[in-house]
């Protein structure tokens, strides 16, 4: 189902956690909401289930107008975050309650019920487990249990609030690929919260990215990586790297600096600022390679990490330098040139 | 060295044993004394004395007022301390705080008020008391009055028990029922309710012992009429008062074993059941 | 109107939805029916007590209350209730401490008796204690050579406020005494405090807020209690009369009014003292903050 979400606006008291948001989800899209806490993502995913009502804007699922409709009538599979499973019944049970809830004309025979729930536990693999009360399994399975009974209702669009935060690093990743297999079999439009970039990155389709009520970009992971709108956005995923400067006469020149950078695209003249990721910089620049010593040598597994005092800039930089048998690392104090392969400016507002 | 290092976090073997004993000598003296007193009492003058002063027919009559009015108080009040307690976990709104204190207010109040209150609303000189009388209507020194008396002294009870209890559990498994299709009621009856069952039951049972065993507002509306309007701890009251110790304490017997009856039960559902309770509550 | 309209049409937004604005099912309902119960029950009939206290006027009122009978009644009710209160927080504590510091045979037991005073109707309290401490009682017997009167004196009221009052206090300081953490005593001994120390200094301290509260529940039930005492007090004008035992005889008399005016002042009593032990605690508790 296509969802189309239309300048929503949401406060609480004074506080807005919500200015005006808009976004397309397109029918079978896995989309990851990603953002720091407090930047509305979660107030936004319960806002398309229907758990909380909004001050304006429109939701539409396909061609209807969902805004003003009872959350049982969006018939969305929401999977709370700490999954809000019914403790007093068995996993099947669970499995069935959206079934069973139904008025009765619309009620399959109870051993219908039962057997599309099998099936659905079958899917997510805890079939065996159908007899088993919530609180005898573990964090895993009770996510996938969560997931099973959000699918029994054939939802117009799966929700999942932060569904791996609860659980370990490792049942983390493994569910991660699970989600994805399971969305791309049965082809539901899936929506996520995650405060995780890795997450994001590595599940969804398209990762919208949140601060402070509002979305800041919408992309594919490739987008949002090398391609940030923003400097939040930069800054908030990935490591990076900020430089003060000026813009003057279609070149970046940084503060203390006599050099300067060409523009990616053009800007108007103004004070600017320059994003770069530590693995863009190079320490082979030429001849508009930027001064720099040597402050603190950081080893990690795979790379070594510099950081370098830029003249005039008031935070020291980081670097990777890839881990070659050969090559030989600077030590601190040591003078380079630093030069970059790929960043980006905006202009300071 | 015969010097023992003693445990930074405890006392002296000696001063826990002596703390031990001050402790248990003060219960032994404020709370099974008069406990076993009452048995005692009650047998002096041996086991078919006590077992007549049951079957006078005055007792029994009070027996079943008692229960007849605890029938009607209690599940008014389950009632009330349910939807009070929905309201007050489930919902935000203005005023809450000042709801959940008002709903404790007759635990500040003396018995003795608290049958007042009716009185001043009921009796002959009451607001509607002539309106009342013209009707024929009973109230106060009457069956409506003790179930009203018993009402409002046992108001807190039960909404004490859940409001911290559903406070606790949250909202999310009645939000997920709704998103799964389940109505209002549906989500109530089969999500919230089993969740609640156990604190509910605590709750119904103090409020019970209570409603049994209330005397002094029940006492101003009664107008202890033998066999009519007399509750069993009335009637306790009226056998001591004219001397009749050993039926006096008879009945206070029935008593004694309805309370610790009560206080097993409890520590049964602390016990098997104490995480689906609030927070150890208070009363 | 239009004007507030143009705001939202700018941002093409239609105007708020005009359903109910709660996901969660039953307010209105819960609200109503909550609100509309308490009220009938509690609220109004209570307010009848003001309402009727008003009709006795300013005289009448300072009549009853400057009556010698009434005010020995009060004074009675409200000190026997504090000395018991006061008793009770003391030994409650002891048996909180007891109960939750230490392991013995029977603890749990004991534990599960100390709320006996609250399922135990207060009628049967009553004639309980005044059989063990009236003259030839098992426990009155040995006081009486000694010149102790407890059963139809004072000293008997206090005795049954002390058994109504205990479980407020033991309950109250049971939770806190679990929750306070050993390492605030560990830090304190790796800090040099001897063990009476770090008691004094660190625990007792985090434990006056609520034994303040639990006198100030204990105090709340013994200045109302009835049915224990009056077995017990022996209801002598003046001397062992209770106020609320003074409401009931008023009451018996058909003066409503004064009856009204008693009750009045019992609950503007109760008012004033819990306020004031309100701020008392709330002192306490920044104390305790503090020292934490």
């Amino acid at each position: 189902m296509q969802i189309r979400i239309q300048h929503l606006e949401k406060h609480y008291g004074r506080y807005a956690a919500l200015r005006g948001v808009d976004l397309d989800i397109r029918s079978g899209e896995l989309i990851a909401l990603l953002g720091p806490s407090g930047s509305g993502k979660t107030t936004l995913l319960r806002a398309i289930a229907g758990l909380e009502t909004v001050d304006g804007g429109r939701i539409r699922f396909g061609d209807r107008d969902a805004t003003t409709l009872s959350v049982q009538e969006r018939r969305v599979g929401f999977v709370f975050q700490h999954y809000a499973l019914f403790r007093h019944m068995r996993v099947l049970d669970n499995v069935a309650f959206g079934l069973d809830c139904r008025p009765r004309r619309d009620r399959p025979a109870r051993a219908e019920i039962e057997r599309r729930a099998l099936d659905l536990l079958t899917r997510v693999q805890l079939a065996d487990l159908r007899d088993r009360l919530p609180d005898q399994l573990s964090g895993g399975q009770r996510q996938r249990v969560a997931l099973a009974r959000a699918m029994a209702i054939d939802p117009t669009v799966l929700l999942l609030d932060e569904p791996f935060g609860a659980l370990d690093a490792k049942v983390r990743v493994e569910l991660r690929r699970w989600l994805r297999e399971i969305h791309d079999a049965t082809g539901y439009t899936t929506v996520f919260v995650t405060h995780d970039q890795d997450e994001a990155l590595e599940l969804a389709d398209r990762v919208v990215v949140m601060n402070a009520g509002r979305i800041e970009q919408i992309g594919t992971p490739d987008e949002i990586y090398t391609q940030p709108a923003t400097p939040f956005v930069f800054d908030f995923v990935g490591r990076s790297n900020r430089l003060r400067g000026r813009i003057d006469q279609g070149r970046f020149r940084p503060d203390g600096q006599t050099r300067s950078w060409a523009l990616p695209e053009p800007l108007a003249d103004g004070p600017a600022q320059l994003f770069v990721r530590p693995h863009d910089l190079r320490l082979d620049a030429r001849d508009d390679g930027l001064d720099a010593v040597v402050h603190q040598v950081r080893r990690r597994a795979d790379r070594h990490v510099l950081s370098v005092q830029v003249a005039g800039q008031d935070t020291p930089f980081d670097l990777d330098l890839p881990v070659h048998a050969d090559a030989e690392v600077p030590a601190p104090g040591a003078r380079l040139q630093v030069g970059a392969t790929r960043y980006r400016v905006f202009a300071t507002a | 060295m015969n010097r023992s290092t003693s445990s930074p976090t405890t006392e002296p073997r000696w001063l826990r044993r002596l703390l031990i004993g001050a402790a248990l000598a003060f219960i032994a003296f404020f709370l099974l004394l008069p406990l076993a007193a009452v048995f005692v009492e009650a047998l002096r003058h041996g086991l078919d004395a006590y077992l007549n002063a049951l079957r006078e027919p005055d007792a029994l009559a009070a027996l079943k007022l008692t229960l007849l009015v605890a029938g009607i108080a209690v599940p008014l009040n389950l009632v009330f301390g349910v939807s009070a307690a929905w309201l007050i976990s489930k919902h935000d709104f203005r005023g809450k705080a000042l709801l959940v204190t008002l709903i404790d207010l007759p635990f500040s109040v003396s018995p003795v008020v608290s049958g007042l209150v009716y009185v001043l609303v009921f009796g002959a000189q009451g607001w509607f008391g002539p309106w009342l009388i013209e009707h024929d209507i009973r109230i106060i020194f009457a069956v409506p009055g003790l179930v009203l008396a018993t009402v409002f002294v046992t108001f807190p009870f039960v909404a004490r028990e859940l409001i911290p209890l559903m406070q606790e559990q949250g909202r999310d498994d009645e939000l997920a029922a709704l998103t799964l299709g389940a109505s209002g009621f549906q989500t109530f009856l089969r999500v919230t309710l089993p969740n609640i069952r156990f604190g509910l039951l605590y709750g119904v049972l103090l409020c019970n012992a209570r409603a049994i065993g209330e005397f002094g507002a029940v006492s101003v509306v009664s107008g202890h009429i033998r066999g009519l309007t007399n509750t069993l701890p009335l009637h306790v009251e009226i056998l001591y008062n004219e001397y009749d110790f050993v039926s006096a304490f008879a009945v206070a017997t029935l008593l004694a074993m309805l309370a610790l009856l009560t206080l097993g039960l409890k520590a049964l559902l602390e016990w098997r059941h104490g995480h689906q309770l609030a927070a150890r509550a208070r009363h | 109107m239009s004007a507030v309209l143009d705001l939202d049409t700018t941002t093409n937004a239609p105007p708020p939805a005009s359903r109910a604005r709660r996901v969660m099912p039953g307010f209105g309902l819960t609200l109503g029916y909550s609100v509309a119960w308490l009220s009938l029950i509690v609220l109004i009939p209570l307010a009848g007590v003001f309402i009727k206290t008003s009709e006795l006027g300013f005289d009448g009122l300072l009549r009853v209350w400057t009556d010698a009978r009434v005010l020995a009644a009060l004074q009675l009710s409200f000190g026997t209730a504090f000395v018991a209160g006061a008793f009770n927080a003391l030994a409650g504590t002891l048996v909180a401490w007891v109960l939750v510091r230490y392991e013995f045979p029977g603890r749990r037991m004991i534990d599960g008796l100390i709320d006996l005073p609250f399922a135990l109707p207060t009628a049967v309290a009553g004639i309980a204690l005044t059989a063990l401490y009236a003259g030839n009682g098992w426990v009155g017997q040995w006081l009486t050579p000694l010149g102790i009167k407890v059963a139809y004196a004072p000293l008997g009221i206090i005795v049954a406020l002390v058994f109504v009052g205990l479980p407020f206090v033991v309950r109250t300081l049971q939770p806190v005494l679990a929750e306070a953490r050993v390492e605030l005593e560990e830090a304190a001994a790796t800090l040099g405090a001897t063990r009476l120390q770090t008691l004094r200094k660190v625990l007792l301290p985090t434990l006056y807020p609520a034994m303040l509260t639990g006198f100030a529940l204990a105090f709340a039930r013994g200045v109302g209690e009835y049915g224990s005492v009056i077995f017990i007090a022996g209801n002598l004008p003046r001397v062992t009369e209770i106020a609320p035992l003074l409401i009931v005889i008023k009451l018996e008399e058909f003066d409503y009014a004064g009856a009204t005016a008693v009750a009045a002042a019992m609950l503007l009593l109760s008012f004033v003292l819990l306020f004031a032990i309100n701020l008392l605690q709330a002192f306490a508790a920044r104390r305790a903050g503090r020292v934490r």
